[in-house]
């Protein structure tokens, strides 16, 4: 075989890769087809979030181990959380879910108009999230409820007028660790979920999804999930601890 | 070649030598933004066998001080208060071997055969272009190289001395500072290793070539997804464990930290439901490793296709369920002490398994001792010394002996070095041809085996006596007794280093004087071997199709009655 041929079929297999019917421009240089690159996208999605989840997972051993523990110290140390907020950020990050449900429905059939109104309402149901994070954290700051013997408040006292803190042995500040280590690897997902949700609400906008690709609004999807479950265990743990 | 696995093989020997992905692009933008899975591999090598000789040396530094019971080598003799200059070189001597470790454990071994040798080679072994999510994998280099900076910062910035293993609460009151950043340096670099591992498993699962079913992977695959399964599933409790460990540090939360109701223990549990699975994330792939090497180089079929591969998987699973064998002395319950010494004897069977399985393999072979096969001998012997160690450290009563000595420091060089670096070695003369397009000297290959082989036997052996006669690790000084055993594993040592750096030597060499091969030097029939030397920018020139395993030779006798295999 020449090479002059060996250059003309290499060239032809390029023009058909780069080109061809089964080859849009969406789908990356390596892959065969659009299917094998959307299998592939979600299957790393997936195993990605396996590894969040045990990432989350040691957090909540220590949390059962500090618990198992001290149950009563626990027990007292949540009654200074807020429920109400508490429930009301489990509100919108429910409410959130539906809604990125919604938008990735409305992804894959191609209204792309439903897909991005979705998308807006799921990033205001996470800003509210986060907004009510930051009143929570500013009440904990004000009143001392911090992390760790350096931090905590000295003088800090119940509903009852009663002093919570006795000793470091197993005091509340093991608790108030594990809240904001917990809230707060948590709160920052929300915050990379909000950054993901603006990008693919961009990219909607600019039109480069239709109902024969919306891989990355699925994946997106599928990553804002787990922060939605991920809240939904945090919350009956640290909030409403009997 | 008589039966060939690919319908695309005489076809590709048809074609001219084109240009290889080395020539492909040039300048040094073409290689730092570059996301073929070749280079990233070839660039994540560099960095690694550079690691590994920094690391390397510190070691021969440490050997040096332990010539002599006193010390005396890292002692200032500027400083007149003898006691504390001395002082200051117990505290040298601790840091260097906290970096050793450190450097060795998470830069070099972790991420040298995944990351590089599986990067070069995983996409040619399935026959596809490239992994599934090339960006990521340039990003995970990227990410290890800030990890690694990390790390470097921490060790020059001066005081981190905790040893790789960060125990608490020593490594909670030494204050903010080396012990942070260098928690974020391995932090980071677990990053890297997860997205790599997530590479690999759907490079795995999606991007096989037409034909090449789970059973049709050559082994060296299959250990390489046994390995990211674990990089998947473990190293994000590391993660975690390593953030924890900072707010211990950072805001003193207290949970590690017995004065606030905390427990040190807790620690160790978190840090080897990663780091246990981590010495199997290290020797899983060397398994691959050496199956591809024996069953070529003897051009046997290899014995138990099928019990090598699953066992890499049930080394996995296993793997999550032992860590406890490093606290057998750290306070844990008696019971969970009992089961963790079981289940750590389980392992063995997995891992006895391949092991005869090698050896039947090797059994009425054509073997040619070139310096992969004498490499892959080489393994056999010094892993099964490290493995068969591993069960007096595995049973409860000889563990309390020997917990914290030598005995420990040798049967785990035995097998992260007698295994991980001896099977990397191999590989990396295997495979030399094909990443190089080159052959190295053979002759020199040989002399270093030996250097190597000698030097590292004399090093470690020495090691498991003293260790069995008392000798503690991580001291600079020694009772004069020992003596004759440390100058023996020191002189070792130097022998070793000479090896490796001769072995350097003639590799760096052979990329320039080294004859020119073909695209299959050693006749072996998986898909790398089928595309030129260096591979082309898109591995293959059409999808190859696969339609035979990777262990049937052509020189395989199918007509007699013994079939040639099994």
């Amino acid at each position: 075989m020449s090479t002059a041929m060996d250059v003309e079929h290499g060239h032809a297999a390029h023009g058909h890769d780069a080109h061809g019917s089964d080859h849009p421009a969406f789908v990356a240089h390596h892959f065969d087809n659009a299917g094998q690159q959307e299998g592939a996208a979600k299957l790393g999605m997936w195993v990605f979030l396996a590894t969040e989840l045990l990432m989350f997972s040691g957090l909540f051993l220590a949390y059962f181990y500090m618990r198992s523990q001290y149950p009563e110290m626990v027990l007292e140390a949540h009654h200074e959380l807020n429920k109400w907020l508490g429930g009301l950020n489990t509100v919108f990050l429910i409410t959130s879910s539906l809604t990125m449900a919604l938008a990735v429905r409305a992804a894959q059939v191609g209204n792309r108009k439903q897909s991005s109104m979705m998308l807006v309402a799921t990033i205001l149901f996470a800003c509210g999230f986060m907004v009510i994070k930051y009143i929570e954290y500013s009440a904990k700051i004000e009143h001392g409820l911090l992390p760790g013997a350096n931090f905590f408040a000295q003088h800090v006292t119940t509903a009852g007028g009663e002093m919570i803190q006795k000793a470091w042995y197993g005091g509340p500040q093991l608790f108030f660790g594990v809240y904001f280590l917990m809230t707060g690897l948590h709160g920052v997902h929300v915050l990379v979920g909000i950054g993901l949700l603006v990008w693919i609400l961009i990219r909607t906008n600019k039109g480069q999804f239709s109902e024969h690709y919306y891989t990355p609004v699925e994946n997106v999807g599928l990553y804002w999930h787990l922060v939605d479950l991920v809240w939904i265990f945090l919350f009956p743990l640290l909030y409403l601890v009997k | 070649m008589a039966t060939t696995t690919v319908e695309g093989v005489e076809h590709g020997h048809g074609h001219a030598h084109e240009v290889d992905f080395y020539k492909e692009s040039h300048g040094l933008k073409s290689w730092l933004f570059t996301l073929d899975h070749k280079r990233i591999g070839i660039m994540y090598l560099v960095g690694t066998l550079t690691a590994f000789m920094i690391a390397g040396i510190l070691a021969l530094i440490f050997r040096a001080e332990l010539l002599t019971p006193q010390i005396d080598l890292l002692v200032n003799a500027a400083n007149p208060n003898f006691q504390e200059a001395a002082s200051l070189g117990r505290d040298l001597y601790n840091k260097l071997f906290t970096l050793h470790g450190a450097l060795m454990v998470f830069v070099f071994i972790i991420p040298v055969v995944p990351a590089a040798l599986g990067n070069f080679f995983l996409p040619l072994m399935l026959g596809a272009k490239d992994v599934a999510f090339p960006r990521l994998n340039l990003l995970s280099f990227y990410i290890w190289v800030l990890g690694t900076a990390i790390l470097a910062v921490a060790v020059l910035a001066g005081q981190l001395d905790t040893g790789w293993t960060f125990y608490t609460p020593y490594s909670t009151t030494k204050g903010v500072g080396p012990v942070v950043l260098a928690n974020l340096g391995a932090f980071v670099l677990g990053f890297s290793s997860i997205l790599t591992g997530v590479n690999f498993i759907v490079t795995v699962h999606k991007m096989r070539a037409p034909g090449m079913t789970w059973n049709r992977m050559p082994l060296f695959i299959w250990a390489l997804y046994a390995t990211a399964v674990i990089q998947v599933l473990a190293t994000p409790v590391l993660a975690i464990t390593l953030l924890l460990l900072v707010a211990e540090n950072v805001f003193n939360i207290g949970i590690f930290n017995p004065a606030m109701g905390g427990d040190p223990v807790l620690f160790q549990h978190f840090f080897w439901f990663y780091s246990h699975p981590a010495v199997y994330i290290m020797i899983l792939p060397a398994f691959g490793i050496i199956s591809e090497v024996i069953s070529v180089h003897a051009k046997k079929h290899i014995f138990g296709y099928k019990a090598i591969a699953l066992s890499s998987v049930a080394i996995a699973i296993i793997s999550f369920l032992v860590w406890g064998h490093h606290m057998f002395v750290s306070g844990q319950s008696e019971f969970a002490g009992a089961l963790f010494s079981f289940l750590t004897f389980a392992v063995a069977v997995p891992t006895a398994i391949k092991v005869f399985s090698w050896i039947a393999t090797l059994y009425g072979g054509s073997i040619t001792l070139n310096t992969p096969m004498l490499y892959g001998l080489m393994f056999l012997f010094t892993f099964t010394i490290g493995g068969l160690t591993g069960l007096f450290l595995g049973a409860l009563s000889t563990d309390v002996q020997l917990h914290d000595s030598y005995f420990v420091v040798a049967h785990f060089h035995y097998v992260m070095m007698g295994g991980n670096v001896i099977a990397l070695l191999a590989a990396l003369h295997h495979w030399y041809p094909k990443m190089f397009g080159r052959m190295y000297n053979e002759t020199h290959g040989k002399i270093g085996a030996a250097l190597v082989m000698i030097g590292f036997n004399l090093t470690f052996f020495s090691q498991f006596m003293m260790g069995s006669r008392g000798m503690a690790r991580r001291y600079a000084e020694y009772q004069p007794e020992f003596q004759p055993y440390h100058i023996a594993s020191t002189i070792g040592a130097f022998i070793l280093g000479l090896g490796l750096f001769f072995t350097l030597f003639y590799l760096v060499r052979g990329l320039f004087k080294g004859k020119k091969v073909g695209a299959n030097p050693w006749g072996a029939v998986s898909l790398e071997w089928a595309t030129q030397s260096p591979p082309i920018m898109h591995n293959f020139h059409d999808t190859p199709h696969v339609d035979s395993d990777p262990y049937n030779f052509p020189e395989i006798d199918h007509s007699r009655a013994t079939g040639g295999h099994h």
